[in-house]
């Protein structure tokens, strides 16, 4: 799954965040992860497994007691690579909005309340070229809304005077001002309808096509990802599981955890048939077992899994951390391409 | 536990129904910025009926009105205008302990519906006690064990000594169907029980509520505005838009064949991984025009109030909702396509 070199945009190694809090909680285990410019990369996961602290993260937004332990995120940006994990909180602002910037879950907190959004916009681009005249950013303003469906005379309006699913828009167009290389985004359409959370991602989709992007999109919404993304990324109890394009996730997916988590959405439109999910819960980070964190809720768990952390390596076209590929256990009798009896 | 294509279509009609909402209304007043008052049309005119060992999936958009008619349902706010009947007889005035035994509800947040300063025991040896179904400090708490291992937390004895908070989302969702089931009611109503579970966990929870419909004739009300699970769980479907019930019937019919343009604009927009990326992206920036939400409920719409989003939108839809037309199999949608002859209009291409 390495990209070519100068199709990489973003190299994340080894990236490890823990939490210090009484006893310290590492939410975040040794993560690897490539980007390609352009493209969208689900991570997927449930509350706990570590999906958001990535977030916080990647975009250096995170506050005490969470804290980067280990690893780098390295952007490739203009023939330069930058370390991330390495840069000042001023030398950070260069990147922000620029090259990197965010859309958060819940727009209602995410706008100043007694800004109209023009005056928002106008910050944001005024930040990236504080040159432009009043009139230049007011055309742009209306050119941004106008991406996401949000009629210009909005412009004059506060976020309160707007519907959610506006706001969320807003966002998202906000977060495009400064044509960025990548947006992070965490879990955008789950505070709105599937009607609107289709617009959003129609919207998203078509922008990424337009304008380039590569898109970061943080769910525990797996079917919405296998609609939306390129690539997914699976993480159980802060690791990466497995990584895989979204055909291979959905058709085959190599990991247990994966498998329990696709069979977790029944289908709209295909044979109805009994689904399991995934027995028992979560594991509590802070007694995390020895071997695979997923071991107590597996089904195809064997000794090994006990005292053996599986590495993320190759399996056919993704990567799984899972015993049951690697080693001397073989490949597992069952399962494995239950796929076929989903698709149409 | 039957989760099938096909269960019998509709015994709606040998058998009568068991609770039982008869073109209810619901209007709040409510204070406006200007100091006086206005009113919300929260529900207008809805006709829906639960039957022993049946679940009814209410479908639609959040503002739908789908919590409101839950709310009436479980006698939580008087009714506008209308008539709720419980096997057959309207209830009226306020609620009492025999209506609540019948009928109980299970909230949405399974973190904020337990009393968190007590144990499980006490959640659920309460209700055992006030509905006189166990006596003496034994008894009580043997029922309550046996409650838990109903629902699928056992042994019974790790849980009921323990607090809410020590408890994962999933357990105490479980607790708190287990504490409605205390009751014995004969319906569960239940606001979006799953949604705030993780997803792992919900097909679990999913399942249990199967099990409740097929070995005990629960009837159920499940509320979602998550399609594919309502296929999965449900028999049959009703959609609800702005207050106002569009469209319902047998699942299969209502989802596979949509006869309304709103519940066929929701079945579009529900995630489906066998869809076509292609597809998804739509051909045009058409469908991006227009309002793109529920309309407020304060000033909704005249006639048909999903009018002003729908491509189909006629004179007679600013002007009145017509009445429902029988689609057969107990499906009917309430649409002046079908009254005008035009139903073809509405039936995929492919």
């Amino acid at each position: 799954m390495t990209a070519a070199a100068e199709d990489l945009l973003l190299d994340v190694q080894g990236l490890s965040v823990t939490y210090f809090g009484d006893r310290p909680v590492t939410a975040c285990n040794q993560i690897d992860l490539q980007l390609r410019r352009g493209e969208i990369l689900g991570v997927a996961g449930e509350s706990g497994s570590g999906k958001s602290t990535l977030i916080t993260a990647l975009t250096r937004l995170q506050r005490p007691p969470a804290a980067t332990t280990g690893g780098r995120i390295v952007l490739h940006d203009q023939g330069q690579d930058v370390d991330l994990v390495g840069l000042s909180e001023e030398e950070l602002r260069r990147y922000r909005w620029n090259t990197v910037s965010i859309v958060l879950q819940s727009a209602m907190d995410a706008l100043n309340p007694v800004l109209r959004l023009g005056a928002q916009f106008a910050d944001v681009i005024r930040a990236h070229d504080p040159k432009l005249k009043t009139g230049d950013i007011l055309d742009q303003t209306v050119e941004l809304l106008a991406m996401v469906g949000i009629p210009a005379d909005r412009v004059r309006s506060y976020p309160h005077e707007l519907s959610g699913g506006m706001r969320q828009r807003a966002m998202i167009a906000l977060a495009l001002a400064c044509r960025p290389k990548l947006v992070v985004m965490d879990e955008p359409t789950t505070a709105v309808d599937v009607v609107m959370q289709r617009r959003i991602v129609r919207q998203i989709l078509r922008l990424r096509h337009r304008l380039g992007f590569a898109v970061i999109f943080v769910t525990h919404d797996l079917s919405l990802l296998l609609e939306l993304a390129d690539r997914i990324a699976i993480m159980y109890a802060g690791r990466i599981v497995e990584i895989g394009s979204a055909e291979e996730i959905y058709r085959r997916p190599k990991h247990p955890y994966t498998r329990g988590l696709r069979d977790s959405f029944p289908p709209l439109h295909a044979p109805l048939r009994t689904l399991t999910g995934i027995p028992g819960s979560p594991p509590n980070l802070l007694r995390l077992p020895a071997g695979c964190a997923f071991a107590d809720r597996c089904r195809d768990v064997m000794d090994v899994c006990r005292h053996d952390r599986p590495q993320l390596l190759p399996v056919d076209d993704q990567l799984a951390a899972c015993h049951l590929y690697h080693g001397t256990a073989g490949r597992p009798a069952s399962g494995a391409d239950t796929g076929a009896a989903l698709s149409r | 536990m039957t989760i099938t294509q096909s269960r019998p279509a509709s015994p709606a009609t040998t058998e009568p129904p068991l609770l039982e909402a008869d073109h209810v209304t619901k209007h709040f007043r409510v204070r406006d910025g200007a100091g006086g008052t206005s009113t919300v049309h929260a529900v207008e005119d809805v006709s829906l009926a639960l039957h022993a060992g049946r679940i009814v999936a209410l479908v639609g958009e959040s503002g739908s009105g789908k919590t409101t008619l839950a709310r009436l349902l479980g006698r939580f706010y008087p009714i506008t205008g209308g008539q709720i009947r419980l096997r057959g007889a309207a209830v009226t005035g306020r609620p009492d302990k025999a209506y609540f035994r019948s009928v109980q509800l299970i909230f949405q947040d399974p973190f904020g519906s337990l009393h968190p300063g007590h144990k499980i025991s006490y959640n659920l040896e309460r209700p055992l006690r006030i509905h006189g179904h166990a006596r003496g400090r034994t008894e009580t708490r043997r029922q309550a064990a046996e409650l838990l291992e109903r629902v699928g937390l056992s042994p019974a004895e790790d849980f009921l000594d323990k607090l809410p908070h020590e408890l994962s989302g999933g357990q105490r969702q479980r607790v708190v169907i287990a504490r409605a089931l205390a009751v014995q009611p004969d319906v569960l109503l239940g606001d979006e029980p799953i949604s705030m579970l993780d997803v792992s966990i919900r097909l679990d929870m999913l399942n249990l509520l199967a099990r409740l419909r097929d070995e005990e004739a629960l009837a159920l009300l499940y509320i979602t505005h998550d399609i594919a699970s309502a296929r999965y769980l449900c028999d049959d479907v009703a959609v609800m838009y702005a207050g106002q019930l569009i469209e319902s019937g047998p699942k299969d019919a209502v989802i596979q064949q949509p006869m309304h343009p709103y519940t066929r604009l929701l079945v579009e927009a529900s995630p489906d991984p066998g869809r076509d990326r292609a597809d998804l992206l739509g051909t045009s920036a058409e469908e991006d025009d227009g309002p793109d939400e529920p309309p407020s409920l304060i000033d909704p719409p005249s006639g048909c109030r999903f009018h002003p989003r729908c491509p189909f939108a006629m004179e007679e839809c600013r002007r009145r909702l017509p009445e429902r037309t029988d689609l057969g199999g107990g499906h009917w949608a309430r649409c002046w396509l079908h009254q005008k002859g035009r139903t073809e209009e509405l039936i995929d291409r492919d």
